[in-house]
């Protein structure tokens, strides 16, 4: 086990418009790039929750990447610029709850920067192989439900 | 007509507020012994945990459990009461989703037991520390021994309903209180299981009276350094008020009384993870689009875990930062 190379998970939001096509202009280019993340498409950064996030390392990933348009070409005007204000706050708390900052990450692409996209995610999963496994655990899971007994006067 | 039916409460990792609570009903309180024979509530009355061992299984018609578990006397009695009690109820914001108490899992139990008996502040020269077991001459004695994190009853338990608040209004109490004995009269139907009872379905914003415009915050203010407009809400003037995620049930009494929301009644319908809710509501309306600008404003929010996860933290979906867990896994492999 331990001489195995450690794979990170990562779970990465894409939006629709810049980011997304970011990663088909890669694919389509026949780019490579590490298939330690898995892809969520979002019609907006600005539709990320921070649910979404949280629910990703309670469910075991070891790095969250969130991406969205550059500042300024966002297809719903500003919407990344919440997605950005929601990241810094997020990092904030995440780190006190003990989770490095360097395993969340946001990432600007638009539609024409597969290269960058790509090469962004080798980095990232780099990074976060380098800070090892986060492994959240999972004996907090709610226990089995049983039907209400039937009350009677 | 038979016996009346039996009702119990219990305090598990709790301050007591919720029993408080339950007598603050006044004279309401006369229809619960009316109505029920209480077998079993170690604050208002004499009983041993024996004795609730000897009742047969679901005899209990309603338990009221309050408290988080945090001790495998909590988990016992948790476990206990559910066997013996027909209709287990969450009974405040400890036993719903941890609460105060639940912020401890923030860090190690060994830094509890640290900051516990070796601060400046506690006089303990021969570094005494209670040791869970002790041999003397009448025998061996055991005290509780702790978990490494805290858990809501519903971790450990299956719950049938939830009753959020820290603690839970009275009127709120009263009101479910008149609805158990509606049943029994066979006058009302128990809600489906699972359900929050004794409190909205709404957010505290919904119930708050101030004044709402369009948000745009420039920077945070702690309610003590700044005069705020009485009608103006209070996120809107920067001062961190949770009530946007935060069910309703309590008629909005801090923001009425000029305190911001600090999210005692727990998540609002539909919230999966209240502090995650309250980063989206909070972010979104910061007047800033500059990282660095950002971050300035962020600063003025000194612990944003504490903010977001006052009461929730137990009860979020990390449950526990990694300093208590990890500090579990290393336990876990001891005992292996």
């Amino acid at each position: 086990m331990s001489n195995e190379k450690f794979e990170p998970v990562i779970i990465g939001f894409t939006c629709n418009w810049c980011s997304y096509r970011a990663a088909d202009m890669a694919g389509t280019a026949r780019m490579k790039y590490a298939p330690n993340v898995r892809l969520i498409r979002l019609m907006c950064s600005g539709r990320l929750d921070p649910t979404f996030v949280m629910k990703a390392f309670a469910n075991g990933a070891d790095g969250v990447l969130i991406t969205g348009c550059h500042p300024g070409d966002c297809h719903y005007i500003e919407q990344n610029y919440k997605a950005l204000r929601r990241f810094q706050l997020l990092r904030r708390v995440l780190n006190q709850m003990g989770v490095e900052p360097g395993r969340l990450k946001l990432l600007w692409a638009s539609a024409a920067e597969g290269a960058i996209f790509a090469s962004e995610i080798n980095k990232f999963v780099e990074e976060v192989r380098a800070l090892g496994p986060l492994g959240w655990p999972k004996e907090f899971q709610q226990v089995e439900s049983t039907p209400v007994m039937e009350v009677t006067a | 007509m038979t016996a009346k039916p039996k009702f119990a409460m219990y305090w598990a990792a709790s301050c007591g507020g919720c029993e408080i609570a339950v007598l603050n009903i006044h004279e309401k309180i006369l229809d619960v012994d009316a109505n029920f024979d209480v077998v079993f509530w170690p604050v208002a009355m004499d009983a041993k945990y024996k004795d609730v061992e000897a009742m047969e299984d679901g005899s209990i018609l309603l338990t009221l459990f309050n408290g988080g578990i945090r001790n495998d006397e909590n988990e016992h009695i948790a476990k206990l009461l559910r066997k013996k009690s027909k209709i287990l109820v969450a009974f405040g914001s400890c036993a719903n989703e941890g609460c105060i108490p639940g912020l401890a899992n923030l860090i190690s139990t060994k830094e509890i037991f640290d900051t516990y008996y070796e601060t400046v502040s506690t006089d303990n020269p021969d570094h005494i520390r209670p040791q869970p077991e002790y041999k003397m001459p009448e025998g061996e004695i055991h005290i509780p021994t702790l978990l490494p994190v805290l858990k809501t009853l519903d971790q450990v338990v299956d719950v049938d309903y939830y009753m959020p608040g820290c603690p839970p209004e009275s009127h709120q109490i009263a009101a479910v209180i008149d609805l158990v004995v509606q049943v029994l009269q066979g006058k009302a139907q128990l809600p489906p299981k699972g359900a929050v009872i004794g409190a909205g379905n709404s957010t505290v914003c919904d119930e708050c009276k101030r004044t709402r415009n369009a948000k745009t915050i420039k920077s945070f203010e702690r309610i003590w350094n700044i005069a705020p407009d009485p009608s103006l809400c209070l996120l809107e003037q920067g001062i961190p008020c949770n009530g946007p995620a935060t069910r309703s049930g309590c008629n909005a009494r801090c923001p009425t009384a000029g305190a911001q929301c600090i999210g005692c009644y727990g998540p609002a319908e539909g919230v999966v993870d209240y502090g995650a809710r309250l980063i989206s509501a909070f972010a979104s309306v910061l007047d800033a689009k500059e990282p660095e600008e950002i971050d300035h404003i962020l600063d003025g929010l000194v612990d944003p875990t504490g903010q977001f996860y006052r009461f929730n933290l137990a009860g979020s979906l990390l449950k526990a930062a990694v300093p208590a867990w990890k500090a579990e896994s290393t336990h876990e492999k001891e005992k292996a």
